[in-house]
């Protein structure tokens, strides 16, 4: 019975309750998405570097950064060396240039990559077959709506689009090398080294040995870069996270009180009636908290579809740049914040109804 | 105090306080009312018709002076108690209806039953009940779909419905017509013979009023006269 009053009662005032139903699907959209937002980028950068099929990666250090006055702070030296070391198969310097962030442009010895991890896939084109080529992932291809044979201007600089090829492979972008070391005045440097061991059980010990042999750079496991690609190891996103779902109580708060507050003003008479009949102030209470839940989970649902909506948008206007996921294990997560909200939002006027004169209910107009 | 009165008061008063100024609604009421009995009150507005109600109704506490209903003081009773006697002892009829608009006839009866803590459907014989109050095809209506006599003779079975021992009615028929009015008291009337039910009726109209088997004039928060 108590259902049907509630549900009557949403029904009564239609327009007031899609409103609340979208003003509280709102930060679940939000916290969806930013969920969505970091943890797509986490697992696609993970993707990204796992696809390389390296076992140790060695990056420049603050220190070799300073020396080298540049985003390339590795002699490429260093990478006949480390291929001289004992378990190493192959290395493969790479130099990295920022474009549009988070993409990045990588300069890449196309015939040591397609070694180490049995190349690109490509969907459209070839590889590199000029300087000036570029392959671009099918992601990258979609955003800018690129087609081979097409010519893009990135870094001040006109390339041809050479091939389109599936994602998941280190890089997005991709230009020759020695295009990108002479664009960014870095000859015979990279920014790192991605070194693939004659087996992947021995890259701890292979790891161990490389940092002997280069103490000023920072060498590590593919298996710890891949574990570092986590929420918690990016500053401030656990924070950010925090704090929109903060905004979810307190925007969930704010409309189920607003709501509730006109819908307890507009039922005095009935609350009066509910009264006369012996209804208690706990059955009161019950149907404007009731009535919350009913919103808050509404608001919920909404909000995940209105979240599919964004991931749609995200997908077909900026897919390279912003890869969103859907998080499914976030609903429940993002639907108990607005339950919070929605419960404190409505105790104020469950309260205030339950504590109405019916006398003066009842003469209500 | 009780002497085997449904509901009896002495000396009751109530008085309310707007600001300072302190307005006397009940000036000391002294009134029995016997199991069974059908008593019409009236008075002219402000007599202090509606305020008696209330308190017998339980609806607000007494200022000063004793009230008895079904045994029970309820000068004495907490707001929860008194709560608990609306769900079960005493249920009202008002002038103007007071069904709750969203629900249908049948959810309206479906609450009061709910909330009296009954089994939601009621038996063969309230079904035997609405058939004599002409609504059992005007059930499945929204308030706003039914007319003034149709919503007043939901409102009778509504109250009726947990079957109470006492039933108020303030003004039951002052916002029908002749016809409507006639068929509204001869239920109450038939009601109080068939289930005993003790009715207390506030009326303006006299033709009204003569249904009761007695009636009580009420006149600046006292009873000045009583008749039948």
């Amino acid at each position: 019975m108590t259902g049907t009053l509630v549900l009557e009662n949403l029904k009564h005032r239609p327009m007031r309750s899609l409103l609340s139903l979208l003003l509280m699907g709102v930060p679940v959209t939000l916290i969806l998405a930013l969920v969505g937002l970091t943890q797509g980028m986490l697992q696609d950068a993970r993707e990204r570097q796992r696809g390389v099929g390296a076992d140790v990666v060695v990056h420049g250090t603050a220190a070799t950064s300073a020396v080298a006055f540049t985003g390339a702070p590795l002699p490429e030296g260093y990478v006949d060396v480390i291929e001289k070391q004992p378990h190493v198969k192959l290395a493969m310097g790479v130099l990295n240039h920022n474009i549009d962030l988070p993409l990045v442009i990588f300069g890449i010895d196309i015939k040591k990559f397609d070694q180490m991890n049995g190349g690109f896939t490509y969907l459209e084109g070839h590889t590199f077959q000029g300087p000036d080529d570029i392959l671009v992932d099918r992601l990258y291809a979609s955003q800018k709506h690129l087609h081979v044979g097409d010519a893009i201007s990135l870094m001040g600089h006109n390339w041809h689009v050479a091939g389109i090829v599936e994602s998941g492979k280190l890089a997005r972008i991709a230009v020759p090398l020695a295009t990108l070391q002479d664009l960014d005045a870095a000859h015979n440097h990279v920014t790192s080294i991605f070194v693939q061991a004659d087996n992947p059980s021995n890259a701890d010990l292979l790891a161990e040995e490389l940092k002997k042999l280069i103490p000023d750079a920072s060498v590590n496991t593919m298996a710890d870069i891949v574990a570092m690609y986590s929420s918690n190891n990016i500053p401030g996103v656990k924070e950010f996270t925090l704090v929109i779902m903060v905004l979810g109580v307190i925007i969930g708060f704010l409309v189920v009180y607003l709501s509730m507050y006109m819908s307890v003003l507009q039922r005095t008479r009935e609350i009066g009636i509910l009264k006369s009949l012996g209804a208690s102030k706990g059955f009161i209470l019950a149907i404007i908290q009731i009535e919350a839940v009913v919103l808050a989970i509404g608001g919920t649902i909404l909000g995940v579809i209105m979240s599919f909506g964004v991931w749609w948008l995200i997908r077909t206007l900026v897919p390279a740049s912003i890869p969103m996921i859907i998080v499914p294990w976030w609903w429940p997560i993002a639907g108990a914040i607005t339950l919070v909200g929605a419960l404190l939002g409505a105790l104020y006027p469950g309260l205030s109804a339950a504590s109405h004169d019916p006398i003066e209910a009842l003469a209500y107009e | 105090m009780n002497n085997g009165h449904m509901i009896e008061t002495r000396d009751l008063r109530k008085i309310y306080r707007v600001g300072e100024v302190e307005i006397p609604a009940l000036r000391g009421v002294d009134l029995a009312v016997a199991p069974g009995e059908f008593l019409s009150i009236v008075g002219p507005s402000g007599s202090g018709k509606s305020t008696l109600f209330h308190i017998i109704g339980a609806l607000t506490p007494p200022t000063s002076g004793e009230v008895y209903v079904a045994g029970k003081d309820l000068s004495k009773l907490s707001d929860a108690e008194r709560t608990r006697l609306r769900k079960r002892t005493v249920s009202f009829v008002f002038q103007k209806f007071n069904l709750l608009p969203n629900l249908t006839a049948r959810a309206n009866i479906a609450v009061a039953r709910y909330i009296g803590g009954n089994p939601a459907e009621p038996g063969a014989e309230f079904e035997e009940l609405l058939r004599l109050l002409g609504i059992s095809n005007r059930l499945d209506h929204k308030p706003s779909a039914l007319s003034g006599g149709e919503q007043q003779r939901v409102a009778i079975a509504r109250a009726i419905v947990n079957h109470p021992a006492i039933l108020l009615a303030d003004e039951p028929t002052g916002n029908l017509d002749t016809e409507n009015s006639q068929a509204v008291l001869a239920v109450l009337r038939d009601l109080n013979n068939r289930l005993g039910q003790t009715i207390l009726m506030i009326t303006h109209n006299p033709e009204a009023a003569a249904y009761g088997h007695r009636t009580v004039h009420m006149r600046d928060g006292r009873i000045i006269e009583s008749v039948g």
